[in-house]
């Protein structure tokens, strides 16, 4: 997949996407037109994924989460940083992430 | 960090192993929003006046209904029901409704359109529900509408809000009812539900009426009783579709034709269930016998389905004449009768009720699944049988 990702960018969760955790399940529910590809779809997200998912925020650049993300886990920071591009094009091309700097 | 690259999954909501593996977790509860309606079919189970003021008191407030949604949420249910009366008679439906797909609930709607109007589309165009609406259709002209609908001028009101979901783009599906000398009006139907896009099969259609759920009006019982189809007539209706009735029976028969026993609860009753318009949480949209239910304002859902529920399923019949026919009759989950009907009928979890065990024994003749004048409690060779049946 051609990555789209800016490293200085910051990157947050739409606000149409509803994520919830069932049983082990980590799941994002799009509730909008135009998210996700279908209507009656929903997806779920593997560990990286939620982890990411989880710690986007205002003001945090993809290059700042993996340096985040390397300090606590043990990978190196160009898988964390490869992992991290790799979701994020995932998510833009559902719509289910927004670049807002 | 792991190594997988395979960051997201997609599923459906309604065709998934995910859903399956969560069986413990009920995929939907219901909600009935009101008992109220601005229609007054007359072979309705539970309408009450549009504009009863007492009853409006009753009913829960926007906020308590949002806590019981987030609960549902919490819970790990995928879909919330909205039925009524007809749910769209409350002035907080478009609050409300966005609140439950912002809790990441999926909403199927039951409603009969005639209060569908711009601004409501609107909604659903930039949230859509997730599963198509559901729509009662009493009638495909003035007339027919009105004969069972029971109000002058909803039907054009109805056929305004169904164009108005067709035109943007609103997936729906209708549904008819069917009673002695409707023959003409349901084949209307099925010939109007044909340019719908939404529909994969024909509508469905009620027509064996459930008495009043509240046991609360022998005069419209009497009128229900009066409207029900014969066994004779209900086979006349079932040839209609007979291949497909034939194929979704035999799928039906493999999984669940057998002799239920003394137990009370054989259905997926108390495995889900319905909040009522007052706090009350039901087994199942229909069933209101007071035993049966478990008030939210002492309790959670989380603990009547853990624990009041599965103590109510626990109920063993005494019931001789139970014990005697629907204990012993393999036609039992074939049959329509259950611990909601029995109560509808005769004030009781486990009695026999002749209309269905009727219905049901004419079906099971149709089919070839028994002789004339034979019994489902008598036969023994009933494997034997429905695997004839099902070859």
């Amino acid at each position: 997949m051609e990555n789209k990702i800016n490293a200085q960018s910051v990157y947050l969760p739409s606000e149409d996407v509803v994520s919830r955790q069932i049983e082990d399940e980590f799941l994002l529910v799009p509730i909008a037109s135009g998210i996700g590809s279908m209507e009656d779809e929903l997806y779920t997200l593997n560990e990286t994924g939620r982890i990411i998912w989880e710690r986007m925020r205002p003001g945090l650049s993809v290059e700042n989460l993996a340096d985040e993300l390397s300090r606590e886990y043990d990978a190196s920071r160009e898988v964390i940083f490869e992992d991290i591009c790799g979701i994020l094009n995932e998510l833009l091309k559902l719509k289910m992430v927004e670049k807002v700097e | 960090m792991s190594y997988n690259k395979q960051y997201i999954n997609r599923i459906l909501f309604n065709n998934s192993n995910f859903l399956n593996k969560k069986s413990s977790i009920p995929q939907k509860i219901d909600i009935e929003l009101t008992e109220r309606c601005n229609n007054n079919c007359i072979h309705c189970y539970i309408n009450q006046p549009e504009n009863d003021e007492e009853l409006k008191k009753k009913e829960l407030s926007t906020q308590r209904l949002k806590e019981i949604i987030k609960e549902i949420a919490d819970l790990g249910c995928l879909s919330i029901r909205f039925t009524g009366g007809e749910p769209l008679l409350r002035k907080d439906f478009k609050e409300l409704y966005l609140f439950t797909r912002r809790q990441g609930l999926k909403v199927v709607l039951f409603t009969n359109a005639t209060l569908i109007d711009e601004e409501l589309v609107s909604l659903f165009v930039k949230y859509p529900p997730g599963d198509k609406i559901e729509i009662t259709l009493y009638g495909t002209d003035e007339k027919s509408y009105q004969k069972a609908a029971g109000v002058k001028g909803n039907f054009k009101k109805a056929i305004n809000g169904i164009n108005l979901l067709e035109k943007n783009n609103i997936s729906f599906i209708v549904k008819g009812i069917y009673f002695s000398g409707r023959e003409k009006q349901a084949q209307s139907l099925i010939n109007y539900s044909r340019h719908i896009p939404y529909m994969d099969d024909m509508p469905s259609f009620s027509m064996n009426f459930d008495l009043r759920a509240r046991r609360d009006s022998k005069e419209k019982n009497e009128i229900i009783k009066s409207l029900r189809v014969s066994p004779e007539e209900t086979i006349k209706f079932i040839s209609m579709g007979k291949e497909e009735y034939i194929k979704g029976t035999k799928e039906f028969a493999k999984k669940f034709m057998r002799p239920a026993g003394d137990s009370i609860f054989n259905c997926g009753c108390g495995k889900g269930g319905a909040v009522d318009a007052y706090g009350k949480f039901q087994p199942c949209l229909l069933l209101r016998h007071p035993d049966a239910l478990y008030d939210l304002e002492n309790g959670s859902i989380k603990d009547a389905l853990n624990v009041f529920f599965v103590e109510l399923r626990k109920q063993k019949s005494k019931n001789l004449d139970y014990l005697n026919k629907c204990a012993k009759c393999f036609l039992s989950g074939f049959c329509e009768n259950c611990p909601a009907k029995s109560w509808m009928e005769h004030g009781v979890l486990d009695s026999p009720v002749d209309y269905y065990c009727e219905i049901a024994h004419a079906k099971a003749r149709f089919l070839g699944l028994l002789n004339e004048n034979e019994f489902g409690w008598e036969v023994k060779d009933f494997e034997k049988r429905i695997a004839k049946f099902c070859e």
